[in-house]
């Protein structure tokens, strides 16, 4: 009895493992210049398989975007003698700058906790999964994903991805203005009733270019000329409205 | 129009930040006050992370104030001697001002401090300006009223007298070196230029005509705020250059603005409008303390050095 459940396990559980990403980016580079207003990124790719696929459950596509970790400190008010006053502090030591989750259908339905737990794709997963100790500070963490979620910095796309004939799939992915410099992980999941079956690891490099990466490292270098340079410039343009005005007296 | 800023990080629209400047340069051109009290808020709205828009704004008043003392140098309306003495205080008063306020931070709450001062000077100060600007306003209408005759200040007894030529002056130099120290303590807790401080505690302490008055601030603020320029440089790389060049393009105009539309006002009705206006930040502030906010928890986020 047991060897038959087994070998219906392994007999499952083969032609899931014989599907894989194929994948291919818009760009894997974002160049942030002066004008930057934000970058839409295609992330499209095949599933490739030995087999002809399992009739159900259907397939379905998650894919993951991860800003680089920073810092974070999250304070709370509370009222003292009548006044709203920071209290209590609790420090994130990673959370990812942006995080965004697209998917071909509603997350909990596509992917179950267990497996959530395993890939950290969900955004509260994804923050404890970076060895942030987070016991007894979960309404920090709330406040932390509220706040950014509200700011469009955390945000989750059900439904985003598209996905033809359990082969082909494409999303669109949105990068805001307000972006960060570093390596946006990216990361493709493709799960059955609720087992991820396969998943593909790739970065987006996202840095400053031309004047915007000198003025940069200008400021972080050479701190004390770039300091000098922007009094020198200040005096300068005081001057010159001063002068430009001068003939428009009384 | 949008713009990327590479220090701070963000996108921002170019018409608004223009628009925050020259509105600033208009108020520092009338009222001799540097607007970091006002600039700085305005770029937290405007999405700018706090430690840029804090190190940013100084940069910018450094420029409009520029440009406004030259305007009121023209008008020979800048007392220099007065400024200064004022200066020498305001230097040593800004050291000590960053002694305390480490010390203060050391034991934590050094926002709520910050805070609170801002509401108790801008309230003070405020509501004294607007109380006595109105009684001259009174006092100038009512028909075969004379005009009140100078007080014999205080500061005439003590020693070390100088002649400050320009406010037409002869006092001796100790309180003037006093406000500027008092003034570059609470600045440097307060991380403002000290402006709206610095005005009405040279009209009503010092004595010296409002006219001057605004000039000689404005003398003395170019100094306080490049200095903290500096600081901010060199210790946090947190100036964004490109910020403030829009910021002073607008403020610099605004600045000549500013200057030629406070010179058309009578004193006193440029004293009101900044009491107003100092008052309406107090409010804003003091609301802001009080009333439950509609988010508990706040989050900083700590940028790698």
């Amino acid at each position: 009895m047991i060897l038959r459940l087994a070998l219906l396990l392994v007999a499952l559980a083969l032609p899931a493992r014989a599907e894989e990403i194929v994948l291919g980016l818009s760009q894997d580079q974002v160049a942030i210049t002066a004008t930057f207003d934000g970058s839409d990124i295609l992330i499209f790719g095949a599933v490739r398989r030995e087999a002809p696929p399992p009739e159900a459950p259907p397939l379905e596509v998650i894919v993951t975007v991860s800003g680089p970790l920073a810092p974070a400190t999250v304070r709370r008010k509370e009222r003292r003698a009548g006044i709203w006053v920071n209290t209590e502090v609790f420090e994130v030591d990673a959370a990812p700058s942006f995080y965004a989750v697209a998917t071909t259908g509603p997350l909990e339905e596509i992917l179950t906790a267990t497996e959530d737990l395993r890939h950290a794709v969900s955004i509260p997963r994804a923050i404890r999964a970076v060895g942030n100790r987070v016991s007894g500070a979960g309404d920090y963490v709330a406040a932390l994903l509220r706040i950014r979620g509200a700011e469009g910095l955390y945000r989750y796309e059900e439904g985003a991805v598209d996905l033809e004939r359990e082969t082909l799939f494409r999303t669109a992915l949105t990068l805001p203005a307000d972006l960060v410099e570093g390596n946006y992980t990216t990361r493709i999941f493709l799960t059955r009733g609720g087992a991820v079956v396969d998943r593909y690891e790739t970065v987006i490099g996202v840095q400053k270019v031309g004047i915007e990466r000198w003025l940069y490292n200008f400021a972080q270098q050479q701190a004390a000329l770039y300091g000098l340079m922007a009094l020198a410039l200040a005096v300068l343009a005081g001057w010159a409205a001063s002068l430009a005005f001068a003939g428009w007296r009384r | 129009m949008q713009l990327y800023l590479p220090i701070a990080e963000v996108s921002v629209d170019i018409l608004l930040i223009l628009g925050l400047g020259g509105l600033v340069g208009v108020l520092s051109g009338m009222f001799g006050v540097g607007g970091g009290f006002l600039i700085t808020p305005l770029l937290f709205l405007a999405g700018i992370p706090p430690a840029v828009a804090v190190a940013t704004s100084t940069n910018q008043i450094v420029a409009s104030s520029f440009s406004a003392l030259l305007g009121h140098l023209r008008r020979r309306t800048v007392d220099i001697a007065m400024g200064s003495v004022l200066l020498a205080g305001g230097l040593v008063g800004s050291g000590l001002g960053i002694i305390v306020f480490n010390w203060l931070k050391a034991r934590g709450q050094v926002d709520l401090l910050v805070e609170l001062s801002y509401v108790l000077f801008l309230g003070t100060v405020g509501a004294m300006m607007f109380i006595e600007s109105v009684n001259a306003l009174l006092r100038a209408r009512r028909p075969g009223a004379r005009p009140k005759r100078r007080k014999h200040y205080w500061a005439h007894a003590l020693p070390l007298k100088m002649k400050f030529r320009v406010s037409g002056l002869y006092i001796s130099a100790i309180p003037p070196l006093i406000v500027g120290l008092s003034v570059g303590v609470l600045a440097a807790i307060m991380g403002v230029g000290g402006g709206f401080v610095m005005v009405p505690a040279m009209i009503y302490l010092l004595g010296m005509p409002t006219k001057v008055v605004i000039g000689t601030s404005l003398f003395q603020i170019i100094f306080v705020t490049a200095f903290t320029t500096m600081l901010h440089a060199v210790t946090n790389q947190t100036v964004d250059i490109a910020l403030a060049l829009l910021l002073i393009a607008g403020g610099v105009i605004g600045a000549q603005l500013g200057t030629r539309i406070g010179a058309r006002m009578k004193a006193e009705q440029l004293r009101i409008l900044l009491a107003l206006l100092v008052l309406a930040v107090c409010g804003q502030l003091a609301l802001g303390l009080v009333l439950r906010p509609s988010e508990l928890y706040v989050v900083e986020t700590v940028r790698p050095a």
